[in-house]
């Protein structure tokens, strides 16, 4: 067999050289050749650039001829295609609030913010860190405290948790704020909505701070911010929308122009505070104060924190959950 | 409401007092309430049949009151005062043959007579958290919950409990081990009992035994156990906990066998079919979810727009309604017959033909080493 065989392979890398001096002219392969096959690496290298940049140009002329024709149909011209994001392809979910909907608004209205939404309580804020905060942590904990209107940073002191939150309803707090930090880096946040829950867990990622950020406007006013919930559609993202809604006063003071914006994107959370100016009827100008953070939601608790014995309402489970791209839970 | 109520084979308790229906067969979910009329104080806590015919369903609600509600006519028929809000939440609601029987949290269980107004009034400690009928002698309840040890009571003779558990020894450190009875059953055809507690554990007691100590004791998971349910096949149970991870574990060796998936939040209510193999769940995540219990598959989902707090399956099949259920229940009995004969043939002859074809390959083996050692 092998004394058959061995005359044809070496046809085989005659004919080979015979491309490649061929293709070295110019990039005009037969159709089952590829670049991978060449041997020689530099010589690969430069017959891939080749290859792309052919590619490229090719991609460019139809795309100049579509908008030609684009142009000459003029108003006759297909509707532009909706690019595919996996955003549109959201798998349907079943939970998706409808506003008209009874029973989930009873639910909402009798929930544990209803006293905040029925404007009987006023919005007290105490934020903490964890024991021994270093540097960034402690600034991001200052500058939340700008943000947020009636908030008050406390030094941790090493306290449980379990014992500040009595201390905290009897003093009137609504919300406790605990940043957690990781190698003087904040990434986690516990926020727990007081007297009776619910407790929700975030991871905190891509802080930055005030000085860290270009074109950034002058430091806040004292002024109560509006707030901008973005995308919280299932009935989790609205417990979730109810309980960043509930941190902020009732009645924005439309003189500070400034505004808090928690967005939600693809299930993480994009928090944003500017300040705007309306140019004229139709201009609008934004100015980033800072800080910016994103949140994604780990876990909802019911009832104030108690990571060992309280009961979750929702829990992230990175494996089970994660299953697809396009199934979001906010 | 009557065309409603009878297409339905699982029954829940919601957070907002609402009770819903769920029909597996056509797919739809009904709420049997007066959507104008609802608080949080009418909050469903406990449920069970309220006859064997399952033709009543009993709610206790948080406000102290248990609702009688027809299955066949679709109203709420009856409702009657059982006791204060003050008193807490009801744990457990069984009725016998002459009687209903109500538990609540601080450790008051009452039998109301029918009929008659007075009480049996029995005071079995308090923080109960959970009172659980004994299906074969409907006389018998057991009761457990944050430091106080389960007890078992007979209701004809209430002065005392006629068995109570002893807490397990000391740990390792010598300090006393907490007691938290969360959820109890009673294992068919025979006297034990399997409580699953705060401390993630699961206990298996024999008071047929002078041994008060449990004989089984098995560990499941870091959180708090909330429910649990004995399927109809025997030793096993399934356990629930406030993540939401849902395991059956075996009671022979108290080994998980395996764990349900799916679940976001806590588990507040758990039951398995009394004759198939099936287990519905719900909870705080607001879902109700049917896994096989065969191969742990997640058969049906539904999302029923509040937090569901007890669930309670019909005994007869969940799929079907209950007018043509009869018919092909039978059929499916007759074919399970077949399947059965068919099945334990072929698997002799299958293990026989493996058995003579391994013994083939050993065959061949030998020969080739033999062949090498040979070279």
């Amino acid at each position: 067999m092998k004394a058959v065989k061995a005359p044809v392979e070496e046809m085989d890398q005659a004919e080979c050289e015979v491309k490649e001096e061929k293709s070295a002219s110019g990039p005009c392969f037969p159709p089952t050749f590829s670049v991978s096959e060449i041997k020689n690496k530099q010589r690969r290298h430069t017959m891939f650039l080749k290859l792309k940049e052919e590619k490229r140009k090719k991609r460019m002329e139809l795309k100049k001829k579509k908008k030609k024709e684009r142009k000459a149909l003029d108003d006759k011209a297909p509707p532009k295609e909706v690019p595919k994001t996996i955003e549109n392809q959201r798998i349907y979910d079943e939970t998706t609030v409808n506003p008209e909907d009874e029973e989930v608004a009873f639910d909402e209205g009798t929930d544990e913010f209803s006293a905040y939404f029925n404007r009987l309580t006023n919005p007290k804020v105490l934020i903490t860190t964890s024991d021994r905060p270093r540097g960034r942590t402690v600034r991001f904990c200052d500058q939340l405290a700008t943000v947020i209107p009636h908030a008050y940073v406390y030094y941790r002191r090493g306290l449980a948790l379990k014992k500040v939150i009595p201390q905290c309803i009897s003093r009137g707090f609504t919300y406790l704020m605990v940043i957690n930090e990781d190698r003087k880096v904040p990434n986690g946040m516990v926020l727990c909505h007081l007297p009776d829950g619910p407790t929700a867990h975030f991871k905190v990622s891509s802080v930055r701070l005030r000085k860290e950020m270009k074109r950034r406007g002058k430091n806040p006013t004292e002024h109560s911010p509006e707030v901008i919930l973005n995308n919280f559609t299932t009935r989790l993202g609205h417990s979730i929308g109810r309980l960043f809604a509930a941190l902020f006063p009732h009645d924005p003071q439309f003189v500070g122009r400034q505004v808090a914006t928690f967005h939600n994107q693809r299930d993480f959370i994009f928090f944003r505070f500017h300040r705007y100016i309306f140019k004229n009827e139709k201009k609008v100008g934004i100015q980033e104060l800072g800080p910016r953070f994103t949140l994604k939601l780990r876990s909802l608790q019911k009832g104030t924190f108690d990571s060992k014995f309280g009961e979750y309402e929702w829990v992230h489970k990175r494996h089970e959950m994660d299953s697809s791209r396009r199934k979001f839970h906010l | 409401m009557a065309a409603k109520s009878q297409i339905c084979s699982i029954w829940l308790g919601s957070e907002t007092g609402i009770l819903k229906g769920v029909s597996l067969r056509k797919k739809q979910a009904f709420n049997f309430c007066e959507m104008s009329c609802l608080s949080r104080d009418q909050e469903v806590c406990v449920m069970a049949w309220g006859d064997p015919y399952e033709s009543e369903l009993l709610l206790g609600s948080v406000n102290g009151t248990v609702k009688t509600f027809s299955t066949d006519k679709g109203i709420f028929t009856a409702t009657k005062e059982c006791g204060d809000p003050s008193q807490g939440k009801f744990t457990g609601l069984a009725v016998t043959d002459s009687s209903m029987i109500t538990c609540v949290e601080s450790g008051l269980l009452k039998v109301w007579k029918e009929g008659s107004t007075d009480t049996v009034e029995v005071n079995v400690g308090k923080d109960i958290c959970k009172m659980r009928q004994n299906q074969s002698q409907r006389h018998h309840v057991a009761t457990g919950g944050k430091e106080n040890p389960l007890k078992v009571w007979d209701l004809e003779k209430p002065d005392k409990p006629i068995f109570t558990a002893k807490n397990v020894a000391h740990d390792w450190l010598e300090m006393r081990v907490p007691v938290w009875v969360r959820d109890i059953s009673f294992i068919a055809d025979s006297d034990k009992i399997v409580t699953c507690t705060g401390h993630h554990k699961v206990r298996v007691y024999d008071p047929s035994t002078p041994q008060r100590r449990p004989v089984l004791e098995a560990d499941f998971g870091e959180y708090p156990l909330t429910a649990l349910s004995l399927p109809a096949s025997q030793d096993a149970v399934v356990v629930g906990n406030t993540h939401g991870e849902l395991a059956i574990l075996d009671l022979r060796k108290g080994l998980v066998r395996g764990c349900f998936k799916g679940l976001a939040g806590a588990v507040r209510g758990l039951q398995c079919h009394p004759s198939l193999p099936l287990v519905a769940s719900c909870g705080l995540d607001r879902f109700l979810r049917v896994h096989s219990l065969e191969d742990r598959s997640l058969q049906h989902k539904v999302y029923l727009k509040s937090r569901l707090n007890c669930v309670l399956l019909s005994s007869r099949d969940l799929e079907s309604s209950s007018d043509s259920g009869d018919v092909e229940e039978v059929k499916a009995e007759e074919e399970d017959e077949v399947w059965d004969n068919m099945e334990t043939v072929t698997e002799k002859t299958k293990k026989r033909a493996a058995e003579k074809d391994e013994a083939a390959v050993t065959g061949a083996d030998g020969k080739k080493k033999r062949k090498q050692v040979n070279k």
